[in-house]
């Protein structure tokens, strides 16, 4: 790290940057576990999310083992998991643990915590030229707490009555009673506080990145000069701190209905297995629904947008193109995050919700699909023309926008409540949102690490594992989940632990075995990447140069291994917007070069 | 471990390590080739495989639905009303969609391989076209201003009133099975209270079947008998329809959240404990002429639970026989009332207040009961005819 840089200290900024550059001696633990840095903070979150999303995939190979030989026995399953699988067969308590806690890890564990976790941190102070966030102690405990959250959710799979089983919506009464369910014991109180204290981990989060995107920009960096990703970033932090605490809120109701003997979402209520009535009357445990999807719809943007962010800022790099439509692409996600709110009850179409309210909402969820129109028209207008570089991070880019179409369409049909009364709850709800939030997202996420890995840790991924990586687990994806759709339209319901009792749904036999060996080989090569990513933080090929993707973009003018302050002088000034590629003859123009007098406008 | 388990672990192992071998290799062989004639060598080679995946993806899409379409219920006609207007739904967003879909995804893969990257050539600079950003805003939602015409329009039709000669029957869900109610010769269903349901005594909905005195949240409560309830058939078996006439489920869950989920007559609606729900339909089919439509010699209108409701979801299975009209007539009239009269009239011991243990944790009174017999909340259904 250089010291005196800063020749005569005078102003504000500069002495700021004299902390930003200077460091006094950090031990191991400050430096890499209770650590400030934002970039230390990203890399602990990616790295969390990771072994997260290795057991959620992992839970979803040991259900879809069940799913695709449900007559099979596998004695080396009692071997690992015990008592979850007497006898070599996955028992039913244990396929609903397990299919609720894949749910619940992968969509907040991963695709939230993860993902915003990791590249909300990383990016915004160094895309927006910052020195750190806004509170970088409040940042800290942002990791401490999504931390703890996660080992009081991994404690419940060891307790006796078993982790919660009851669906990742938790709805009650089920999620209430114990007697109900073995995993609405003890299992449901962990979860609850794992919830409540990823809540917390996600608010400190989100307040963070909003106060250090509209307060900690650059000179120089107006709004409307910011990346995709960091609008992108913004947005969804913003829709965190809105809908989290109603879902906080809505667990609160469900914890006192569960001790503290209030009726909030219970009532007439008999329990056949202890032969009894519940004392409850006058709750709605509909009331828990419209609480849960306040958060859970705007929950899908909370994980789709920052991967649509991210695939923006790569497809233009490596088309050596200027994304096409900018205002056009910020609105379309100011408008998403506007009707993100809006559309909660389309989730609850066949619950006897008034036919009148669900119309309403039919109109604003179709209307979602209008922007979200806008940006795939847009990232295919970007590509065309354009000067293509198949690096790992364009490549799942390109997938991402092909997963978000295939997807984003089957939305159409879940969206119109006709529809939905056939396909509620069916493969076709799983196959959609499987692609279009699930895989999709993550291609965004790949993206993103295999775009920044230079950035975080002065290295290159393997390029060859990259790619089988990427063409693999593509067309494993939709080989998975491109016939499920068949299967919702056969009406088959999702979370059956069987189906060879059921006349209607037992023709798919062969199908499941398909999608289950499938799933297999795809999750084998994640593990693949987990390997690359480990592998490449030590032995990777080293960057040699500040600017490897010659992007336009701040980050890539901080040295190649940046200390807790990001630029060794001052930081720099913007004169222009990110997108500046194959102008005037340029293949492209950094934001910290001032506009030339002759320069076309755009 | 079983041998094959560590012999597909050794498999999955060497496959690692082969795969890394040559990563590796690779990139010491694009040292030496230089990077620039390496980057242009894997450029192509991406860019090729987006055109491969391209063409090999529709072709997938085409065997897919050749092999997957019959298994589905879109080859059969819809066995309910409502049902037909569903698949005409399901037609005309599948057209939409399925222009879109192949639009966009050719488009995407065709230029990723089209403009991959050459020296000669740069970048077209591009950044906005009002234009065409006006052109797919309005288009877009053109298409969808369609569909939820469409869909509304539809959305209406079924879930609007019952037509007034619906018959009506009551189901309502338990963990893990449904129960079937039927009003009994009077076409009135009798009253019930969830605090009244003893599986011991048959009375499995809580029927007002004999006067009772007990002590509730709101207070102690003096229930009345509901002769109404007499004659009513209560059964678990199957549920009889008939065929052309509409029906009316009044839809109720007993404890946790159930569906009735009706995939041959497209149709869904939860039973939700404390909030008794609807659903209407005309069945269009007898089981038996279904038999002959689908090809099926056992095939069944399956009632399956849509709602996750604990872990014998799975299982949780009803059944539903179309019949005609006078098959309904026969077996409706085998049928027997649920109804047991008390054995006891005066047995204190089903009768005295406190009989039934005291709830440990009683909610404050919220519904201001007033005296004499106290009309519960929620789960009192009493049809009108």
């Amino acid at each position: 790290m250089s010291h005196g840089h800063a020749e005569v200290i005078t102003t504000h900024e500069v002495h700021h940057d004299e902390h930003g550059a200077h460091h006094h001696h950090q031990s191991f633990i400050t430096k890499y576990i209770f650590s400030q840095d934002h970039k230390i903070i990203a890399k602990q979150f990616l790295i969390t999310g990771m072994i997260w999303a290795i057991i959620g995939g992992l839970m979803s190979v040991l259900f879809r083992l069940q799913l695709g030989y449900p007559d099979q026995t596998f004695p080396w399953l009692e071997d690992i998991l015990g008592n979850w699988a007497r006898g070599g067969k996955i028992t039913p308590e244990s396929y609903y643990a397990l299919v609720t806690m894949h749910g619940t890890i992968l969509v907040f564990f991963v695709l939230t915590g993860g993902l915003s976790g990791t590249f909300a941190n990383f990016l915004i102070p160094l895309q927006c030229g910052a020195r750190d966030m806004a509170s970088p102690m409040m940042n800290m405990l942002s990791y401490w707490f999504f931390f703890g959250g996660s080992i009081v959710m991994l404690s419940s799979l060891f307790i006796q009555t078993g982790p919660f089983s009851g669906g990742w919506t938790a709805y009650p009464p089920l999620s209430a009673l114990g007697d109900a369910s073995p995993g609405s014991k003890t299992g449901m109180d962990l979860w609850i506080t794992a919830m409540a204290m990823f809540v917390v981990s996600s608010l400190l989060g989100g307040l963070n990145y909003v106060s250090t995107v509209l307060n900690l920009r650059t000179k120089g960096m107006s709004m409307t000069r910011l990346p995709l990703t960091i609008w992108a970033l913004f947005f969804t932090a913003v829709l965190g701190i809105l809908s989290f605490p109603v879902l906080l809120s809505g667990f609160i109701l469900l914890l006192f209905d569960r001790h503290a003997g209030t009726s909030f979402y219970l009532s007439d209520i008999y329990i056949a297995a202890t032969n009894q009535a519940l004392p409850n009357e006058g709750g709605s445990a509909i009331l828990y629904q419209h609480l849960f999807w306040f958060l859970g719809h705007p929950e899908v943007y909370i994980i789709l947008l920052p991967a649509m962010g991210m695939a923006s800022e790569i497809l233009s790099v490596n088309a050596r193109k200027p994304i096409f439509g900018y205002m056009a692409m910020v609105g379309s996600l100011f408008a998403i995050t506007i009707l993100a709110f809006l559309v909660w009850a389309h989730h609850m179409f066949v619950t006897g919700l008034n036919p009148f309210l669900g119309s309403v909402f039919v109109l604003l969820t179709l209307l979602i699909a209008v922007p979200s129109a806008i940006k795939v028209f847009n990232w295919l207008t970007t590509i065309w023309k354009s000067n293509i570089k198949f690096t790992p991070g364009m490549l799942f880019a390109l997938g991402f926008v092909s997963l978000f179409i295939s997807g984003g369409l089957t939305g159409i049909f879940l969206g119109n409540s006709t529809l939905d009364i056939h396909l509620h709850d069916t493969y076709f709800v799983i196959a959609h949102f499987h692609i279009v939030m699930g895989v999709s997202a993550f291609f965004g996420m790949f993206a993103g690490i295999y775009h920044w890995f230079p950035k975080m840790y002065g290295r290159f991924m393997n390029n060859t594992m990259a790619y089988i990586h990427f063409w693999g687990t593509l067309i494993g994806a939709y080989l998975i989940f491109w016939p499920m759709h068949y299967e919702g339209l056969a009406g088959m319901p999702r979370r059956y632990l069987d189906y060879s009792n059921w006349s209607s749904f037992n023709q798919f036999g062969e199908l499941n075995k398909f999608i289950s060996t499938v799933a297999m080989i795809v999750f084998a090569l994640q593990l693949l990447f987990v390997f690359n990513f480990f592998y490449s933080i030590w032995k990777g090929r080293k960057v040699t140069t500040l600017n490897p993707w010659d992007a336009t973009t701040l980050e890539w003018t901080t040295p190649i291994h940046p200390g807790h302050g990001n630029w060794e002088g001052e930081i720099p000034e913007v004169h222009r917007w990110a997108y500046d590629y194959s102008k005037d003859g340029r293949d492209f123009i950094p934001q910290t070069e001032p506009i030339g007098p002759n320069e076309s406008k755009h | 471990m079983t041998t094959t388990g560590l012999f597909l672990l050794a498999i999955l192992a060497l496959g690692f390590l082969i795969t890394f071998q040559i990563a590796k290799a690779s990139e010491y062989v694009s040292v030496l080739k230089g990077e620039k004639k390496s980057f242009e060598q894997n450029n192509k080679i991406n860019g090729f495989l987006m055109v491969v995946f391209l063409v090999l993806g529709l072709i997938g899409v085409w065997w897919c639905n050749k092999a997957l379409y019959h298994k589905t219920l879109m080859p059969y006609p819809s066995a309910s009303e409502h049902g037909e207007n569903i698949d005409t739904m399901l037609k005309i967003t599948l057209l939409i969609t399925g222009i879109v879909f192949f639009i966009t995804q050719i488009l995407l893969f065709w230029f990723a391989y089209k403009y991959q990257y050459s020296d000669k050539r740069r970048a077209f600079y591009y950044p906005h076209n009002n234009k065409l950003e006006v052109l797919w805003t309005t288009v877009p939602a053109i298409a969808l201003c369609t569909l939820v015409g469409f869909g509304l329009y539809y959305w209406f039709k079924i879930t609007g009133d019952a037509p007034a000669n619906a018959m009506q029957v009551e189901i309502t869900g338990r963990q893990f099975g449904w129960i079937y109610r039927y009003p009994g010769k009077d076409n009135v269903f009798g009253k019930k209270y969830f605090r009244m349901i003893d599986e011991a005594d048959g009375n499995m909905l809580g029927l007002l079947w004999k006067d009772s005195t007990m002590q509730t949240p709101n207070g102690v409560q003096n229930l009345k008998a509901d002769p109404t309830g007499f004659d009513d058939i209560i059964q678990t078996s199957a549920m009889y329809l008939i065929k052309d006439q509409p029906v009316k489920l009044i839809i109720n869950s007993r404890d946790v959240i159930h569906d009735v989920g009706l995939p041959h007559f497209r149709m869904k609606m939860d039973a939700v404990p404390g909030t008794p729900t609807t659903m209407w339909f005309t069945p269009k089919y007898t089981t038996e002429e279904m038999k002959k439509i689908t090809n099926n010699p056992n095939f069944e209108y399956e009632i399956a639970c849509d709602q996750m409701c604990g872990n014998g979801h799975y299982s949780m299975k009803g059944l539903i026989k179309v019949v005609t009209r006078d098959e309904f007539v026969l077996w409706r009239a085998k049928q027997q009332p649920g109804y047991k009269a008390p054995t006891k009239a005066g047995d204190p011991a089903l009768n005295a207040p406190g009989a039934q243990p005291a709830p440990a944790a009683q909610p404050a009174d919220t519904t201001a009961a007033g005296a004499g017999v106290v009309v519960p909340k929620g789960n009192l259904v009493a049809a009108h005819k």
